[in-house]
């Protein structure tokens, strides 16, 4: 009951939503963004970036299978999730989660992702024995045909799928901010530009969380870099970003305009509880100094060392930032009251269920899910550069 | 007082009918309640309301509510003169055991009993997404705790703060307008226990009912007219401080 | 015909789409509730359920059934609308069996106060003291009878 400032109404004072609520829009951000960056080289033939194609598609997909997990903590009643999916309610943004994940999950990445390894992994059945033949057996669905009429064909049907990837990753990320920007209740968040500025940080947190998970592994592998990659995908998370920054500002400068009923409120929030997460962490360090950097790399010509560390700590700022603006969507919108006369607080707690320790858990859980799909579908098998049996 | 007196009478044959099924035991709906006869909404007269908390309490008791979570409330106002958009609000545990004594300071004090809306184009029951929350036939806004997810998004949307995540349940909960009760032929706790007649249970499909008169007569207003939820909690002598 | 046969694989793919479908239709037959949609998007049963909460005030139409002489008093006085509950608490036990539950008479020390203690945020017309002036800790019974407050009315007791 305490942290309450002014008058809230009694119901408001704890918090709805939780730091795992933070989680889920940040972790689909990520899928979408992935996903969006792989088909640029699919569908918009941006050579450059194939090194990241597969990889994209799987961390994607590693993080996809994540995302439902938050949601799942924190209900009141887990056990009756799949509500969803039998009565969905048509006028509820949030129902058709399950149906948009579904067709996300199966008919595009899973999809696209088999029909890119179909080749690797009819190789792979014919060439492993015992459990691993039979497993790869069963993901080829038992067909081995894999003549080039036939890869012809899955090459066909993949463009289209990535085509229809696009929107989808669009409409993934897209209705994750329309949960939150048609809420009329809530000033904080009713706003129509809400999904638009969700998808465009979506892409930005995607592109710089493959950058960053492309330059580990292959630093891991002992591989060299390949800088003609990264600088491409530095400048496409260069010119997103900037698209999304102005996207921010814009909705902020609206807001600062036309000052309605809950300006005083807002602005006020703005200034004490959420200085640090949202001017400090989100707008200084998690947007300007990133776009700074990437700025210097795109005006200047800076050696490759430098170049790398500058899309390090870029792509970590970048990465936080968008954790910050996540963070301060969902837990800025419910720390004032809705008769706009007060203001609560949220203390984080340590190891509940929606605790930090669980967020933390759940936030690493994707890598070790990549890393296992790594394992199990090599994605730098088919790269000229590593035909012979590279160390995973 | 007029208004409460008539407004009993009407209610009075069907609630002696429907004590004798409640007292027979079988707190079934009364056979004679047909959902499509009915469209439900309060009266909140706040110059009649003295803050007692007596509808607090009432509800508490009838609904099972626990500890520092409100299915009605009352608000205490204190505007200052000329400070329209900064008045003073107080709810110490809802008001449920009434309100410190009030200074006689500048300005006016006033009080506000809050409670669920039940609005015909409800925001809660339109973002629930498996539909546990629904507005009845008879239109009450209701939750189904054998259906409720838990999700909060309810909650969320709600513009006026009148849900809440019942602790035991793990359910949305919110005020049912004692449909229980209501379905039987009898008032509400709230207003059965209103000292003053401040509350009154209305029924707008029922032309006897003196809400249509009293709607003719005086200038009524529902909270947050902005959100345009169709909210059918009137408040007659509504201070354009509340929000 | 080539074409069909090397897509083969894809058929497959799609099959599997198909099943999950077909399962999904089954289970959704036996998990979704009778009543769901019988009014509309929501659980038709769910306002029965509600419904079947039990009431715990029981209204003063019960009370006055048997309590006629208390009622003939109130309604003579100015308390004639403050209903019978709002004092003396929930008592549908009671209506339901008198012998069961004997209410307790309650403390007009802490109850009269309760509405009728002076602040600025009552409104003006309504009755209302400064208790510890007002009566000097003389008990509020003494002089108002709760029923018909008005001492002019009250007979005797002045």
């Amino acid at each position: 009951m305490n942290g309450v400032e002014g008058f809230m109404y009694p119901n408001e004072i704890g918090l709805q939503w939780s730091v795992l609520i933070v989680l889920y829009p940040f972790i689909t951000g990520l899928v979408a963004g992935a996903f969006i960056l792989a088909s640029l080289e699919r569908v918009f033939h941006v050579e450059a970036v194939k090194p990241t194609y597969r990889l994209a598609l799987l961390t994607a997909l590693s993080f996809l299978i994540v995302a439902p997990l938050p949601l799942q903590l924190h209900l009141g009643h887990p056990e009756r999730s799949p509500e969803m999916y039998f009565t969905p309610h048509s006028t509820s943004a949030m129902a058709m989660f399950g149906y948009v994940y579904l067709w996300y999950l199966m008919a595009v990445l899973v999809f696209e992702i088999w029909l890119d390894y179909r080749k690797d992994i009819v190789l792979l059945a014919r060439s492993s024995k015992g459990l691993l033949r039979l497993k790869y057996k069963v993901m080829s669905l038992g067909s081995d045909n894999i003549n080039p009429r036939a890869l012809h064909i899955d090459e066909k049907v993949g463009w289209v799928v990535t085509l229809i990837g696009i929107p989808s990753a669009f409409l993934l990320h897209g209705y994750v901010g329309f949960i939150f920007g048609s809420i009329k209740a809530n000033p904080w968040w009713s706003s129509p530009l809400m999904p638009v500025v969700f998808i465009f940080s979506a892409m930005v947190s995607g592109i710089a969380g493959v950058m960053l998970i492309y330059m580990a592994t292959t630093k891991l592998r002992g591989q060299k870099i390949e800088m003609r990659c990264v600088d491409t995908i530095a400048m496409y998370l260069f010119y997103i970003f900037i698209i999304d920054f102005s996207l921010e500002m814009l909705d902020l400068i609206h807001r600062i305009y036309e000052a309605d009923e809950s300006f005083r409120s807002l602005d006020f929030l703005v200034h004490t509880q959420l200085y640090i997460p949202h001017i400090v962490i989100q707008i200084m360090l998690g947007t300007i100094t990133p776009l700074v950097l990437l700025f210097i790399t795109q005006v200047i010509k800076l050696p490759e060392q430098l170049r790398k560390r500058i899309y390090v700590v870029s792509g970590c700022l970048a990465l936080m930032g968008i954790f910050a603006m996540r963070w301060n969507v969902v837990i800025g919108g419910q720390l004032f009251s809705k008769s706009f006369l007060g203001y609560t607080t949220y203390k984080m707690a340590l190891v509940t269920r929606e605790g930090s320790l669980v967020a933390l858990a759940l936030a690493i859980l994707p890598l070790f899910i990549l890393w296992a799909l790594i394992k199990v579908l090599p994605p730098w098998m088919a790269e000229p550069a590593s035909h012979q049996p590279a160390g995973d | 007082m007029n208004l409460s007196r008539r407004h009993f009478l009407v209610l009075a044959p069907a609630a002696a009918i429907a004590w004798k099924a409640v007292s027979a035991g079988t707190p079934e709906q009364s056979p004679n309640y047909k959902t499509a006869d009915h469209w439900w909404g309060m009266l909140i007269d706040i110059p009649k309301c003295i803050g007692c908390g007596n509808c607090v309490r009432a509800c508490a008791t009838e609904n099972d509510i626990p500890d520092g979570y409100f299915r009605t409330w009352v608000e205490r106002y204190h505007v200052e003169d000329e400070d329209m958009t900064n008045p003073q609000v107080i709810s110490p545990d809802g008001g449920k055991e009434g309100f410190p004594v009030a200074a006689e300071d500048a300005g006016k004090y006033f009080f506000v009993p809050k409670m669920c809306n039940h609005c015909a184009d409800s925001p809660c029951t339109q973002v629930c997404p498996v539909g546990a929350t629904f507005v009845s036939p008879d239109g009450v806004v209701l939750v189904d705790p054998k259906y409720c997810l838990g999700c909060a998004y309810c909650v969320q949307a709600c513009p006026y703060g009148c849900r809440y995540i019942h602790p035991e349940k793990k359910t949305a909960d919110k005020c049912t307008l004692c449909y229980h009760r209501i379905t039987k032929g009898l008032t509400t706790a709230c207003c059965e226990n209103c000292p003053t007649g401040a509350r009154q249970l209305v029924d707008l499909k029922n032309p006897k009912d003196p809400i249509h008169e009293f709607l003719r007569t005086h200038p009524v207003q529902v909270l947050k007219p902005q959100m345009a939820t169709g909210a059918k909690a009137y408040y007659n002598g509504l201070d354009g401080s509340v929000r | 015909m080539n074409i069909f046969k090397d897509a083969g694989h894809l058929f497959r793919f799609a099959g599997l789409f198909v099943l999950a479908f077909i399962v999904f239709l089954v289970v959704r037959g036996y998990v979704v509730p009778k009543s769901f949609g019988q009014y509309g998007h929501y659980r038709g049963d769910a306002m029965s359920d509600i419904a079947a909460h039990p009431v715990k005030f029981a209204g003063h139409q019960a009370c006055e059934t048997c309590h006629t002489d208390k009622a003939d008093e109130k309604s003579k006085g100015k308390h004639a609308h403050v209903n019978c509950e709002a004092c003396h608490g929930a008592l549908a036990k009671h209506a339901d069996d008198p012998a069961a539950v004997t209410p307790t008479k309650p403390d007009t020390a802490t109850l009269c106060a309760r509405c009728h203690t002076a602040t600025a945020a009552k409104p003006k017309e309504f009755p209302q003291v400064n208790p510890s002036d007002h009566s000097n800790g003389v008990p509020c019974e003494t002089c108002h009878q709760p029923h018909n407050p008005a001492i002019a009315d009250a007979g005797g007791a002045k």
